[in-house]
């Protein structure tokens, strides 16, 4: 794997976006998803909730150009649209730090190199606190050692093994992987019952 | 080691362990339809790659198709390229298509187990996030983004970590005006949205076996609602029943060769659990949500809660439901007027939905000024449906009659929610905006609640006109 696609350490400015629970229809509404590429997404992350809330974070001068999402609980429940992922990219956002994350999403973000890592909630509160304070400071994702730095507090997080390894071994698109088993995906083919006429 | 259905599938379904811990996973079903497949067809290309068993692929065209006219080229012309390219890709890949004039497109959800396609034992895959819906028939089935359709389609398998098991027990009976959706509400409003987070389910107890299949798909349906990704029930006779005779279940002695290896699947009487909880059937009322998420719900003859009494995890979301809905804590939920009724979607779009909702809406008329419209979940729903002459009780009832799609449950073709208009809807979600109004409201109930509030022009409690 070539090593633009490693992610070891996220290091960038943080955005905070409070709430749980927040679905991939308010990340990016439905009638966004027509069409045929993903090409354009980014302009339209949270549009509702963004004409709806003039004060939402992704319209504020000072969050323009971070690239860390601070988000609370279950983020990214509902829709498998990898669409949210991916307007979140698009506009900028390189990892994202939370509660927690609903499993659909998680993937998807992996699948695009995008590490979404877990600390306790009460880490949360601080890091939304400390981001809206001081916006132009760094945070720091380390993948590697599952922490989240900013400034002189490091905290400790969680990422699930298998996608820490991805990330970090660079192979988080699964495919080139998954085709390495060649003939052993015919030799489980021919042991279904359903795929020789039961 | 007495196994489960998923313990059972997982084995025989594993490639091998890949070096994250994940296993690879083949899948014996693959699902596409047009809104999560074009990105992914031109990721093949780009990487230079085929369809590695196009056979195991099946398309249709569903969340963008409209209801009211289904003529090509469609007025939409997002959508008509959207249809094109769809129609392109499984020509260039040899995918075989449920296109309009099949007679056997509809919700893709629908479609699987109405073409006997879903069958148990199986791992089902589709880049929509209700897929769960197969699992009512044995099957370990589950959404996936667009990234894993190309994975699919290149390789037939995934890369996924095995979940853990959770077994949820319905026991007893409903009562009359109680269905699968008032069921699988009050497991999401119990267990909560993320409850099911890492976790499939296993639906059982005595109230889900006696269930029809049609009843078992709508609770499998959303299982995704309450965070987990696929919900099963185990394969039994009235499984092996619905699928005799559909047009891709085997047939003659083949069938009764597969019986024999479906049952083989099921869980083991003396199976374990990562978890188990059950519901009393018998105390499950119809159910309304009042929120912005499915977890939000209540029984029809009780009160908006206070966001006071929330989970502390909890309240602010509650707090900012309220707002959204513009409903008060202990306003009762029954009387709420409404503006639209929709019967439809892949929760609750079936000729058993259909048949509940007519048996409520017949021989009555849809109050002034309410919308209403039926969307049939597939061109076989409606075309079962208006053999039987559901139809045109609909229509006499003040409903309008359309084609099928996933309409106003996402609102990504014409049929949408305007302005702060409050639906009374047999789909899945009411997030925010979901039905195609930014500030359009969603109460989710079942077909049958969907009729009766349409009839009385409020949320009322269908038992009244059942009776």
């Amino acid at each position: 794997m070539s090593g633009d696609s490693v992610r070891r350490q996220i290091v960038g400015r943080g955005i905070p976006l409070p709430g749980n629970d927040i679905d991939t229809d308010r990340i990016i509404p439905a009638r966004f998803l027509k069409s045929v590429t993903f090409e354009g997404l980014e302009q339209h992350v949270f549009a509702d909730d963004r004409v709806q809330a003039p004060d939402h974070p992704f319209n504020e001068d000072r969050y323009q150009g971070a690239s860390i999402l601070v988000v609370g609980l279950n983020f990214g429940c509902g829709s498998s649209r990898e669409h949210a992922p991916e307007a979140l990219r698009r506009w900028g956002i390189r990892g994202i730090v939370g509660g927690s994350f609903a499993e659909i999403f998680f993937g998807n973000a992996t699948a695009l190199g995008v590490p979404c890592l877990a600390v306790a909630p009460k880490d949360v509160e601080w890091l939304m606190g400390a981001v809206a304070h001081q916006p132009e400071r760094e945070i720091v994702l380390d993948v590697e050692a599952e922490r989240v730095r900013l400034g002189d507090r490091t905290i400790p997080a969680r990422l699930p093994e298998a996608a820490r390894k991805q990330l970090l071994t660079g192979t988080w698109n699964a495919t080139a992987v998954l085709l390495e088993a060649g003939e052993e995906i015919a030799r489980v083919a021919q042991g279904l019952p359903y795929l020789s006429g039961y | 080691m007495d196994e489960t259905l998923l313990d059972k599938v997982w084995r025989a379904h594993t490639v091998k362990m890949l070096p994250s811990g994940q296993t690879q996973l083949f899948i014996g079903l693959h699902l596409i339809h047009e809104v999560t497949s074009p990105q992914a067809f031109q990721m093949l290309r780009e990487a230079g790659l085929k369809v590695r068993l196009p056979e195991r692929t099946f398309a249709t065209i569903d969340h963008i198709v409209p209801t009211a006219s289904q003529m090509r080229p469609f007025g939409d012309l997002l959508a008509e390229e959207m249809t094109v390219h769809l129609v392109r890709n499984c020509q260039e890949f040899d995918i075989r298509l449920f296109d309009l004039n099949s007679g056997m497109q509809g919700i893709v959800h629908v479609i699987g187990p109405e073409l006997g396609l879903t069958q148990p034992g199986m791992t089902i895959a589709c880049g929509d996030s209700h897929t769960s819906t197969h699992g009512a028939l044995g099957a370990l089935a589950f959404g996936i983004g667009t990234s894993q359709v190309r994975d699919v389609l290149a390789t037939q398998c995934l890369a996924m970590a095995k979940p853990k098991l959770r077994q949820i027990r319905v026991e007893g009976r409903l009562a009359r005006g109680v269905y699968a959706k008032d069921v699988i509400l009050s497991i999401i409003q119990r267990l909560g949205v993320k409850g099911g987070v890492g976790y499939a389910y296993e639906y059982a107890g005595s109230a889900v076996e006696a269930m029809a299949m049609e009843e078992r798909l709508t609770i499998c349906n959303m299982s995704i609602e309450g965070g987990a990704r696929a919900g099963y029930v185990n394969p039994d006779a009235t499984t092996f029943d619905y699928l005799r005779g559909r047009p891709f279940a085997p047939q003659g002695e083949a069938f009764d060769r597969a019986v024999a290896w479906w049952r083989s699947m099921a869980t083991a009487p003396g199976a374990t659990f990562d978890d188990v909880v059950t519901l009393h059937g018998g105390s499950i009322q119809p159910v309304v949500t009042w929120g912005i998420n499915p977890g939000q719900s209540v029984g029809v003859g009780d009160r908006i809660p206070n966001p006071a009494q929330a989970p502390e995890t909890d309240r602010a979301a509650w707090t900012e439901a309220l707002a959204f809905m513009d409903f008060k804590p202990g306003q009762p939920i029954a009387g709420t007027r409404i503006d639209v009724a929709f019967i439809g979607s892949c929760t609750n779009a079936r000729l058993s939905d259909l048949r509940s909702a007519a048996q409520v809406a017949r021989g009555r008329k849809v109050a002034k000024g309410v919308r209403a419209l039926v969307v049939p979940g597939s061109q076989a729903v409606a075309a079962a449906a208006e053999a039987e002459g559901i139809h045109v009780i609909f229509q006499e009832a003040g409903f309008e009659w359309r084609k099928a799609g996933c309409s106003l449950c996402l609102g990504m073709n014409e049929d949408k929610l305007k302005g702060r208009e409050i639906c009374a809807s047999s789909s899945n979600r009411n997030f925010k905006g979901r039905q195609g109004s930014p500030m359009g409201r969603t109460l989710l109930m079942s077909p049958a609640m969907v009729a009766a509030a349409s009839i009385a022009g409020e949320v009322v409690d269908v038992r009244e006109l059942l009776r």
